[in-house]
């Protein structure tokens, strides 16, 4: 079966969550791409976006269209070579309204199951539920005649437990997006021993045709990306509680989530970040994570805490913050969670906390310039050589942050997570958008 | 021959801000000024200074493309709102594309000449920013000729000009070429920088020759031959200038060292059907400019500065070879060795051109008489340049479509 015929028929399960979306938008452009350079002679391309939601799919399509529309103003120049034998297409305007059209045309949206039936493809973002995923995989597989590929999004259950307990030998391969799919250039994919050399060739060129960074992980829980990012986290929360020895937990909250945005020079800090991916969806992937770990516990009791309380981050289906650790405005965060008491302390209240922090070596080194400097290298080494100087609250803090960021990067390396240190940094990289990959010197 | 059978002049020139990329002020999410504002602001600041609108005999508004951008034909209607002291009065709008503000000003001035009015509000203006690049390239090709749309680029005239920069590369070699067109691109920001309604004002980047050379044209994002920084700007702007007679100057009691006399000027058209007989030669510019030159009995060399339509760098280069500075193949050069920078021999578009001040298209005509105006009469701030006493003249070549419509104007201090 060629790329294309694999192609011909897909289905997203899943398709109106956060990741099947732009999973669903990423492949619809895909096919429609296909459909277009075979100059409409190939067979029609059919793309079953099915959800359990009808709600979801309800603003589906509208989504869809909002987006295929801004990818289409960005291509025109290939467009317009494109649709040259249509003759009544002439203006830039008109080109890109049909190939919205031709693009959504691909898109079958469905709450059937049975639509999977006839796909030679089947890209998998539902809930993370490794049972929900495995009897869906498995209802898919016997009624299909197609022996289709099973590409599954998961952020942290092993494949290789997906592909025995659903009996797919082989046709199974982690299929790993950053969100929002559409936007992260990153994808982690992940195969077992047993995925065939045909399944990772095509995963391999699908990502690449949409325009994809691929990072091969090894099939451990989390894999690369969730296997530092938890780690990581739990690092930050366990320093708070530390803190909180000498001050009230929220401004030890405050004070780590400064330092690991301003003093680590990454986009947010970690507490942030927590939010943004979802306390709830945080605590998630380390229960699914853990029970595959020999020496290690993945696991907060103040996660826990925060998550009984329904404090679970994440965001409003109009892509804003909802509040965790930290309380937002217009996208900022401004206060942070007392967990006793469940109410915010605003961060102007913290004004002694800036002073025990200590002051920056550098105020201008921020993550926002660094990212661009082509001296990156040789300007956070002076950085951190300074840093390393300070005797100050927030230096120590920042260089026992950056020395376990070190260390969670080297045992994935060392625990076959993945193939390389570069592999790691690359992750971190792109799918973190940090400044520079957790292996490095800088703290030594 | 267009020669002129009275004294014709040009006073009390304004220009709004050229808004768009660049601007400080300007945010592509933000709601901004319509077409009226920009109609209101420049109309009634040259009233201001001409006695108010009891002293204006007519109206003309050069516009390219309202009836798209903004959904609104029929501009002269708008003069009255200016002032009511308007309404009644006679007001026409015209259009030759890029060279619709160059065709209100030859308007004016024939119906000076005609004996019809004595003092013309002449106006051009475009508000473009009212669609993203890629529509607004739609929009703009109705420039070329409709024919050929389907097989021109996305963006359309970027790709004819881009063809004429690679045609050129072709014949006189890419780097050579580019250290020419790179020279004016500096030149139309730092001479931007100096005046405050150009769009490129506030720009601040510290080395322009770097920029310019990182920046490779790329086919793939957009043309093969011209990045974006070879091209003017998307821009929402006005300008208004009153064309008066000798009897007009008495009327509005304006002082003569305030005004600039329009010796010559010229206007012709080429088959907007076909192409360009050489994609390295501008050849209406050239008879356009020699027909304003002959008429005011001058050459190239009584020059003192002049206003060009760069719409691209590289018809920026192609003019000094239209004009004669430089023979063929040798305008790069010409221009690489700072010839066209203010100071240098011939200083050319001294507030920025289109590429620097911004290129409102219907009012780019208008624009480069108020430059002129400003320049000869010591308005221009700090962007005025000295004009040498034996070259005592300015010129201003205002381009429609490739190459199709051109109005060329000669004036020197009153
Ligand atoms: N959100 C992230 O940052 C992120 C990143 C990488 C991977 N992932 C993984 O992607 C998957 C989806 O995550 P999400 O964040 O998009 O979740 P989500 O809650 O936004 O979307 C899940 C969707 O699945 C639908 N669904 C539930 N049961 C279904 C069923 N039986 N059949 C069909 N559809 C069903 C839901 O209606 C919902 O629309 C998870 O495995 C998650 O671990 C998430």
């Amino acid at each position: 079966m060629t790329y294309e015929e694999r192609l011909q028929n897909v289905t997203v399960l899943g398709a109106a969550g956060k990741m099947g979306s732009g999973i669903l938008l990423l492949t619809a452009v895909e096919m429609a791409d296909l459909m277009l350079k075979s100059g409409g002679k190939s067979k029609a391309f059919v793309l079953n976006a099915m959800d359990v939601s009808d709600e979801g799919l309800a603003g589906l399509i509208q989504y869809l269209r909002a987006q295929v529309l801004k990818i289409a103003e960005k291509k025109m120049v290939v467009l317009r070579t494109m649709y040259h034998d249509r003759k009544d297409l002439i203006e830039n305007s008109e080109i890109i309204e049909q190939y919205v059209n031709d693009v959504l045309s691909v898109v079958r949206p469905t709450t059937r199951l049975e639509a999977a039936y006839g796909s030679k493809l089947i890209f998998e973002a539902v809930n993370e539920n490794k049972d929900l995923k495995v009897k869906i995989f498995r209802q898919i597989e016997d009624n299909n005649e197609h022996t289709p590929w099973y590409f599954t999004n998961t952020s942290s259950v092993p494949i290789n437990i997906i592909e025995s307990e659903a009996d797919l030998k082989g046709r199974v391969l982690g299929f790993h997006f950053y969100n929002p799919p559409a936007v992260q250039r990153l994808v982690e994919l992940i195969w077992t021993n047993q995925t065939s050399a045909e399944v990772k060739e095509f995963a391999n060129e699908y990502a690449k045709n949409l325009g994809k960074i691929v990072v091969p992980s090894n099939d451990y829980a989390g894999f690369i990306g969730n296997g530092h990012f938890m780690r990581d986290a739990l690092h930050a929360i366990k320093e708070a509680e530390e803190l909180s020895a000498e001050m009230p937990l929220p401004e030890a909250i405050y004070i780590v989530n400064k330092v690991s945005q301003d003093y680590l020079v990454r986009p947010m800090g970690i507490f942030q970040l927590i939010d943004y991916v979802g306390i709830d969806v945080v605590r998630f992937i380390m229960g699914v994570m853990n029970p595959f770990l020999d020496n290690e516990d993945l696991h907060s009791p103040l996660l826990d805490k925060l998550f009984d309380t329904g404090i679970k981050g994440g965001q409003h289906s109009d892509g804003s913050q909802k509040d965790g650790f930290l309380k937002y405005e217009k996208g900022r965060p401004v206060a942070v969670i007392d967990p006793e008491t469940k109410q915010y302390i605003a961060f102007d209240s913290f004004s002694g906390a800036d002073g025990k922090i200590g002051a920056i070596p550098d105020p201008a080194i921020v993550w926002k310039s660094v990212v661009r400097m082509k001296n990156k290298d040789e300007v956070l080494q002076k950085f951190y050589n300074d840093l390393k100087a300070l005797d100050t609250l927030g230096a120590k803090l920042a260089i026992a942050y950056g020395k376990r960021s070190n260390e969670i990067g080297k045992a994935l390396v060392a625990d076959a997570v993945a193939n390389n240190e570069e592999d790691v940094n690359t992750v971190l990289l792109t799918g973190f958008f940090h400044a520079y990959g957790p292996i490095n010197n800088y703290f030594d | 021959m267009s020669k002129l059978n009275k004294k014709i002049y040009m006073v009390a020139g304004y220009n709004t801000v050229s808004l768009g990329t660049g601007r400080n002020e300007f945010h592509p999410k933000k709601p901004r000024p319509g077409i009226e504002h920009y109609v209101e602001e420049a109309g009634r600041k040259t009233l201001e200074m001409i006695g108010g609108a009891d002293n204006v005999d007519e109206c003309v508004v050069g516009n390219f493309m309202a009836e798209r951008f903004n959904k609104q034909g029929h501009l002269g209607g708008f003069f009255p709102m200016i002032d009511e002291k308007l309404q009644y009065k006679p007001a026409t709008r015209v259009e030759g594309a890029c060279a619709s503000g160059g065709l209100a000003v030859v308007s004016a001035i024939k119906s000076i000449m005609a004996g019809t009015s004595d003092v013309v509000l002449t106006m051009g203006v475009e508000v473009q920013n009212t669609v993203k690049a890629i529509y607004g390239a739609d929009i703009l090709a109705g420039a070329g000729w409709y024919g050929k749309r389907k097989d021109g680029h996305a963006y359309f005239f970027p790709g004819q000009f881009s063809d004429r920069a690679g045609a050129y590369y072709e014949k006189y070699g890419y780097d050579y070429a580019r250290e020419g067109m790179g020279r004016w691109f500096r030149n139309a920001v730092e001479n931007a920088r100096l005046c405050p309604t150009a769009q490129e004002h506030h720009n601040k980047t510290p080395d322009l020759d770097a920029l310019y050379k990182k920046l490779k044209p790329n086919g793939k994002a957009f043309v093969d031959n011209l990045n974006v920084l070879d091209c003017s700007k998307v821009s929402d702007g006005a300008s208004t200038i009153a064309i008066v007679s000798e009897e007009g100057l008495k009327r509005i009691g304006i002082p003569r060292d305030q005004a600039v006399e329009i010796v010559s000027f010229g206007h012709k058209v080429r088959n907007l059907t076909e192409d360009p007989p050489d994609l390295t030669e501008l050849t209406c510019i050239k008879a356009t400019a020699m027909e304003a030159l002959d008429s005011a009995g001058i050459t190239i060399d009584d020059l003192g500065t002049i206003e060009t339509h760069d719409c691209f760098s590289i018809a920026g280069v192609l003019a000094t070879e239209a004009l004669g500075f430089a023979a063929p193949g040798e305008g790069a050069k010409f221009v690489a060795e700072g010839n066209t920078a203010r100071g240098g021999k011939i200083p050319m578009n001294t507030t920025g051109g289109l590429i620097g001040w911004g290129h409102p298209t219907g009012g780019t005509g208008v624009h480069m008489a108020v430059t002129l105006w400003e320049q000869l009469t010591g308005n221009a701030g700090e962007a005025q340049i000295e004009m040498p006493a034996d070259k005592p003249y300015a010129l201003s070549i205002n381009m429609g479509g490739d190459d199709v419509t051109v109005v060329s104007v000669v004036c020197k201090k009153a």
